[in-house]
């Protein structure tokens, strides 16, 4: 790219201040990884009931334990707020909401109603 | 291939300090990135503390003034020095902007100044933008037409003009792509927010004839499919444009001529 190849770098994600745009966008790949490996964890399940009340005794034992059970919680997060901010990316692909009051106001959005949908399911399965 | 580290040769040292006079009550300290492609050193990063009496109120009055009266080696581009030029284009205070149009007393604490993130630096706060340049050039920005020569102006009517506003007003300062994530991961292959808003606003303009053409050459995973949406354009532009509009207008056309 440049003639002097010793030239340096200059910085860049070393000194790029964090806004909520790039916060919701990285936070969706990320959680869209988080999902990819969640659902490794759905087939281990479906296994385990394929092979057997044993086999399913077991998978859900390690669920149920509280290190099973905040994998989930963070699964779950994962979840909707990679569906919540899917339907942003929705939404943008129409070309509405790309001003940049609109598109601050629903990252918040996403972040909350993502976080509330997670903790209204967990108490929905914690009671029922 | 996403690269989150700078290269040993590009990692920021230290650098120097250069005090204000003793009689100075109102002082801010600008850290600025340095280096010096002759010394055969790495980037540093030196602080020069400015009395604001004596200084006029935007960050190029302070980078002018620290050239002129403490460091002369201090190297930067500026020409308009009113938002119009696009040469002093930096990253200030985590953000890229234009250091004409920023006030001082806008940034608390330290003001940090760097080069446009990402690039080859040249020398100072100069990085190359030959690169930038050429990417431009591939989206041929100007008119292209196959009708015969009007014997006067290719007329338009004011609805079609008023398509290019919020597009025609770029001054080219490069602070948008290089913000942009995507940009510094792929910076050979994805054109960047600047030279996709170029390419859309000729894309819209009703003079153009080579709208399908200008369309096919952006059909690609690369050159106009790496925009994510992340938006650090938009919200950096120092002319409150908006790339992220532009790129999201361009792949609706791509879409709909698909039928």
């Amino acid at each position: 790219m440049s003639s002097q190849p010793n030239r340096p770098l200059s910085p860049h994600l070393q000194i790029y201040r964090w806004q909520i745009s790039m916060l919701t966008s990285i936070a969706h790949r990320a959680s869209g990884i988080v999902l990819a490996a969640g659902s490794l964890f759905l087939a281990i399940w479906l296994i385990g009931a394929a092979n057997g009340p044993d086999a399913y005794a077991a998978v859900n034992g390690i669920a149920a334990s509280w290190f099973g059970q905040l994998v989930m919680f963070l699964w779950s997060f994962a979840l909707f707020y990679h569906l919540c901010n899917g339907v942003r990316h929705l939404v943008w692909d129409i070309g509405v909401g790309l001003d940049l009051e609109t598109a601050r106001t629903t990252g918040f959005v996403a972040i909350g109603v993502a976080a509330a949908l997670t903790i209204f399911v967990w108490i929905w399965a914690l009671l029922a | 291939m996403a690269e989150f580290r700078l290269p040993k040769n590009s990692q920021i040292s230290k650098g120097k300090h250069f005090p204000a006079p003793d009689d100075a009550k109102r002082v801010k300290t600008f850290r600025i990135y340095r280096w010096e492609p002759e010394a055969g050193e790495n980037p540093r990063v030196d602080s020069f503390d400015v009395d604001l009496d004596r200084c006029g109120p935007m960050v190029l009055d302070a980078v002018i003034k620290i050239k002129n009266q403490i460091d002369p080696t201090l190297t930067f581009r500026r020409s308009c020095r009113e938002g119009v030029c696009g040469s002093c284009a930096f990253n200030i205070d985590g953000k890229n902007t234009l250091a004409c149009t920023t006030r001082i007393e806008d940034i608390d604490g330290d003001v940090r100044i760097y080069p446009l993130p990402h690039m080859p630096v040249v020398k100072d706060l100069v990085c190359d933008l030959t690169h930038f340049y050429a990417q431009l050039e591939s989206i041929e920005p100007w008119i292209k037409t196959d009708t015969a020569k009007p014997s006067r102006e290719r007329l338009q009517t004011p609805e079609d003009r008023a398509k290019l506003d919020g597009y025609y007003e770029c001054i080219l300062c490069a602070c948008c792509s290089t913000s942009c994530p995507s940009y510094w991961w792929n910076p050979e292959r994805y054109l960047g927010p600047a030279v996709l808003l170029q390419a859309y606003r000729w894309i819209v303009d009703s003079r153009d004839e080579a709208t399908g053409e200008r369309l096919d050459e952006l059909e690609d995973p690369f050159k106009l499919y790496r925009c994510h949406t992340i938006m650090n354009c938009t919200n950096t532009c120092p002319k409150g444009l908006n790339p992220a509009k532009a790129i999201a207008e361009t792949k609706k056309l791509l879409v709909e001529r698909r039928g």
